[in-house]
């Protein structure tokens, strides 16, 4: 065995390309698992296509899997890649022009056939001429070294070519010295009923590893120190499960069962999928038969008491609005779930976007205010679905959560609370105590502070009543048209709402807190990119800061007091510029936008160049 | 079904009758059906606490104000996917959902049919006028061929279906079918629609008085209807007629009316047999045909495996099988690593 040079690095961004047959997904999960155990920081980014499987070899089909892992607390899946790993020509055409001049490519040789190349465009062959002069080519003929490696196996040829993606993980844990014992552990389990595909993809894994050590092509293995993060237990988790979690935790905080009403929709069905797991948690899980019965459901379940939520992604909240209004109107608890994707209609599905703001905050029919709650990183999922869930309780209203595919897909290290120190959640359930000197029941009758109604679910004695989506006389709840009514109930429940804001702890400035040239103030998943973006350029000297929207609706109380210290506002949005026109209705200060809407995520260094460009 | 024990107070019908006004048009075959149910309810053995009426929107869909119960009036054509989610959240309640032939199955159609497959047990009154009374005089699915209305001066050439056939086709576990002007009738299928296990579905023909007045004259009418209603009951032959003199025989494949002497006789004649789905999709097609009485009674009750049951049952198999969950084994699951 030849003895390689270790080299330390302190951030790496790694890209698996590939057909979208070839576990691009898979291998990626393995590596960010892998790599969380080994405790380093990390982000990922699935990029995928809507189709399950396109023509194979096209450009359509290639599926990606980005991670950014570092020996710092990190918060994006990283700008460029510094590798990238190309399981055939398309992926490699797709991707190239994202690699870092002088990254590395690392490529399937025996995947460049004819065809391929031609199915992705290429005159000539990239990995023989000199397209690729200015990268580091590993051109490495893995079909070829796992059929060798598995000829006695007995598989076909089918069979064993599907290793592949596991040499491949297999050559990538050798060069960053990572452990292959969890991705054995996890074959063994996955292929516990074909014992014999567990050993070829085990085979196949180790070929990989070997063949880095071995072979004298790679002379450096590269190694990333674990980062320096808040001490704890940690596991990786992507927003979508995180979102899971925060609501099973929210239920067993407030002594409630969990409901969740849904039909499933890229990129949110994850959810559906992790509750549907946790009956022995006593969730029930309906898969309704459309996005309009998920929400329905989900009322009539809160109706009879339980922390009732839908999930869904703008399509399905599109056809969702009706009954949101039905929520306002009945005042009922109930958490939405946005997963938000490319729109208009059925748009890109499995690209990230942030364009359903509006449709969030104003999309009913009628004057039906919601709180609206974004999540900003995928383990911040969790706490995000706490909250909406508690506020949902407290004030007795719907209230939706946004996320997007960049989160829900995408994963990092959580930090996992000890369960002891959440939050209780008090929920009260009213009996005949409540009622009247006449013995009637008031469902309308709100709490002082906080304008809640109370929450008399059936099956109580003598608090017998009748809700529903016609206007309500105030207290009685009884169905009434009067004018003057009506205007009263439209500004109690509008009041309602904005006494949520008292809810929210003090906005935070991250950078200069008494204020200064430049902030830069965003909402939801550019959390990360912002962050980057304004450290890097402070480290420069520049003078500039970061405020971020926990609630987009209401806004917070002393938003306007912060954006009244600062010179210049920078608002970077994935969308046409949604949350600055609704800053711009509630606040004199000028504002600049920063749009992008193209299916992915900010990069870091596209919100840098801004602050530079405002700064001069 | 909840029928758990007996109310220790005996309750009347008084008791489900709510504070609200009735405020359907005078004459409206709707009074009747609610009548029908607060005469009903006393009787079985349901807490009163525990009924939830759940409807959509039409002039049916305010059943729910006038019941002192729980009551949820929704949003159009949703009142079977509200009323899931009150069955599944709490299977100790006894809920109803009260419907009209637009909000059930026209707008609301998918539910109806999912609400049917799924056997939750629940209980479904479909109220059909075969017209849109609320929005003042439009066709509907059950509106027959050719009829004038507002949206259809011209005539109707919009073929409907029969909201039973529908519910045969989505594997209704329970169907039956009763009139505004029989107490009596309706009163025996809203109680064996709550005894049922599983998703009852009961059709009863109203008279929109407004609207679409006499439309089911033929069965109303004291004096036509021996003539043309059949009042089925299972292990009973199947006879009509002022004195009972026709039945109905099976005439090698075809059903057929006969005059009951000496060759047919109540012992050699069809019997009713709820469980034969042979003879229920007979009926409700002589629901649809001129030649034949227009059944009435339970057409169809067998026994399934109900949704809330296999929810509730699993989630129970799951807390045995691998242990309560708590959220401690939920957060540790999983690799996970200390720092």
């Amino acid at each position: 065995m030849t003895t390689k040079a270790i080299k330390r690095v302190d951030e790496i961004t790694i890209r698996f390309a590939g057909d979208s047959g070839d576990g691009m997904q898979l291998t990626g999960t393995r590596f960010t698992e892998t790599t969380a155990i080994q405790g380093n920081d990390l982000r990922t980014l699935p990029n995928y296509p809507a189709e399950i499987r396109a023509p194979a070899g096209t450009l359509a089909g290639v599926s990606a899997f980005q991670l950014n892992f570092s020996s710092h607390a990190i918060y994006t899946p990283g700008d460029s890649p510094d590798v990238l790993v190309a399981m055939n020509p398309a992926a490699l055409k797709v991707h190239l022009k994202d690699l870092k001049r002088g990254g590395v490519i690392l490529a399937n040789a025996n995947a460049f056939t004819e065809r391929n190349l031609k199915l992705a465009n290429w005159d000539s062959n990239p990995l023989e001429d000199n397209t690729l002069d200015d990268y580091v080519l590993y051109s490495v003929e893995m079909t070829k070294l796992v059929s060798n490696a598995l000829e006695d196996s007995g598989l076909s040829s089918k069979d064993i070519e599907r290793t592949k993606n596991m040499f491949a993980l297999g050559l990538l844990f050798w060069m960053y010295n990572r452990s292959m014992d969890s991705t054995i552990k996890w074959l063994e389990e996955k292929f516990k009923k074909a014992p014999e595909i567990a050993k070829a993809n085990v085979v196949a894994l180790k070929t990989g590893y070997n063949y880095g050590d071995t072979t004298e092509i790679f002379t450096t293995t590269y190694r990333v120190d674990k980062a320096e993060v808040e001490p704890g237990r940690y596991k990786s988790i992507t927003g979508n499960d995180a979102i899971a979690y925060g609501f099973v935790a929210a239920a067993s905080q407030a002594g409630k069962e969990l409901f969740l009403g849904s039909y499933p929709i890229t990129p949110a069905s994850e959810i559906l999928h992790a509750l549907s797991a946790l009956r022995n948690f006593g969730v029930k899980t309906f898969q309704a038969e459309d996005e309009i019965a998920g929400i329905a459901s989900a009322i009539g379940a809160s109706f009879a008491g339980d922390l009732a939520i839908t999930t869904t992604s703008g399509p399905g909240l599109a056809l969702k609005s009706e009954a949101i209004g039905l929520a306002v109107m009945t005042e009922l608890p109930l958490v939405i779930v946005n997963v938000q994707r490319g729109g208009p209609s059925t748009g890109l599905p499995t690209k990230t976007e942030q364009a359903d703001l509006m449709q969030a905050i104003y999309g009913r029919n009628g004057e039906a205010p919601v709180p609206v709650i974004a999540a900003q990183s995928p383990a911040d999922c969790f706490d995000a679905a706490f909250e909406a869930a508690r506020v949902a309780f407290k004030y007795m209203t719907p209230v939706l959560l946004l996320s997007d595919g960049y989160l829900g897909l995408g994963s990092e290290p959580w930090r996992i609370p000890n369960p002891k120190d959440l939050p209780k959640i008090e929920v009260k359930h009213p009996d005949k105590s409540i009622l009247d000197e006449d013995g009637v029941y008031m469902p309308y009758r709100r709490d002082d502070k906080t304008l809640a109604r109370p929450w008399a679910i059936p099956g109580t004695p003598g608090l017998e009543h009748r809700i529903g989506g016609l206007e309500k006389e105030d207290v009685t709840g009884n169905v009434n048209y009067e004018p003057l009514n009506h205007e009263k109930m439209i500004h109690l429940r509008d009041e309602k709402i904005k006494r949520v804001a008292n809810e929210y702890a003090p906005t935070q400035i991250s950078g200069n807190k008494a204020g200064g040239k430049l902030l830069v103030l965003g909402w939801g998943s550019t959390y990360g990119a912002i962050h980057v973006a304004v450290e890097r350029a402070r480290e420069k000297g520049y003078d500039v800061s970061q405020a971020h929207l926990r609630w987009v609706f209401p806004l917070p109380n002393d938003l306007g007091e912060i954006l009244d210290k600062f010179e210049q506002i920078l608002v970077p949005e994935v969308n046409l510029g949604q949350l600055i026109k609704i800053l711009r209705m509630n606040f004199p200060n000028e504002m600049t936008g920063l749009d992008k809407i193209q299916g992915q995520p900010f990069k870091a260094s596209e919100i840098e160049e801004k602050i530079y460009e405002m700064l001069g | 079904m909840s029928e758990v024990k007996t109310n220790e107070i005996k309750l009347t019908r008084k008791d489900f009758v709510s504070s609200s006004e009735v405020r359907w048009c005078p004459g409206c075959g709707d009074y009747a059906i609610l009548a029908n149910m607060q005469r009903v309810l006393p009787d079985l053995a349901t807490k009163k606490e525990n009924y939830v009426f759940v409807s959509g929107i039409g002039c049916s869909s305010r059943f729910p104000y006038y019941m002192d119960t729980y009551g949820f009036h929704g949003i159009h054509g949703r009142a079977p996917a509200i009323a899931s989610g009150v069955k599944l959240a709490n299977p100790e309640l006894e809920v109803w959902v009260i419907t009209g032939d637009g909000d059930g199955f026209s707008i609301g159609g998918n539910h109806m049919i999912h609400v049917l497959r799924r056997n939750i047990d629940l209980n479904i009154i479909l109220f059909n006028n075969r017209i849109y009374g609320l929005t003042k005089g439009q066709y509907s699915p059950t509106s027959q061929l050719g009829m004038k209305t507002k949206s259809s001066p011209w005539g109707s050439v919009d073929r409907p279906f029969n909201p039973a056939s529908v519910a045969f086709g989505a594997e209704a576990t329970f169907i039956a079918r009763g009139i505004d002007v029989d107490a009596k009738g309706m009163q025996d299928v809203l109680t064996r629609a709550q005894k049922h296990k599983g998703t009852s579905f009961v059709e009863v023909y109203q008279n929109c008085i407004i609207f679409n007045d006499g439309e089911f004259e033929d069965v109303s009418n004291k004096k036509t209807r021996p003539d043309n209603a059949l009042y089925v009951e299972h292990g009973k032959p199947m006879v009509f007629g002022k004195d009972n003199e026709k039945g109905i025989i099976i005439d090698g494949s075809h059903p057929r009316v006969v005059d009951l002497g000496e060759k047919y006789t109540p012992e050699n004649i069809l019997h009713h047999d709820e469980t034969n789905p042979i003879i229920t999709n007979m009926l409700l097609q002589m629901s649809l045909d001129a030649s034949f009485p227009t059944p009435f009674g339970v057409l169809r009750a067998v026994d399934a495996p109900t949704y809330d049951d296999l929810l509730h049952e699993q989630i129970n198999q799951a807390k045995k099988q691998r242990g309560e969950g708590t959220l401690d084994t939920l957060f540790y699951s999983g690799d996970t690593w200390e720092v």
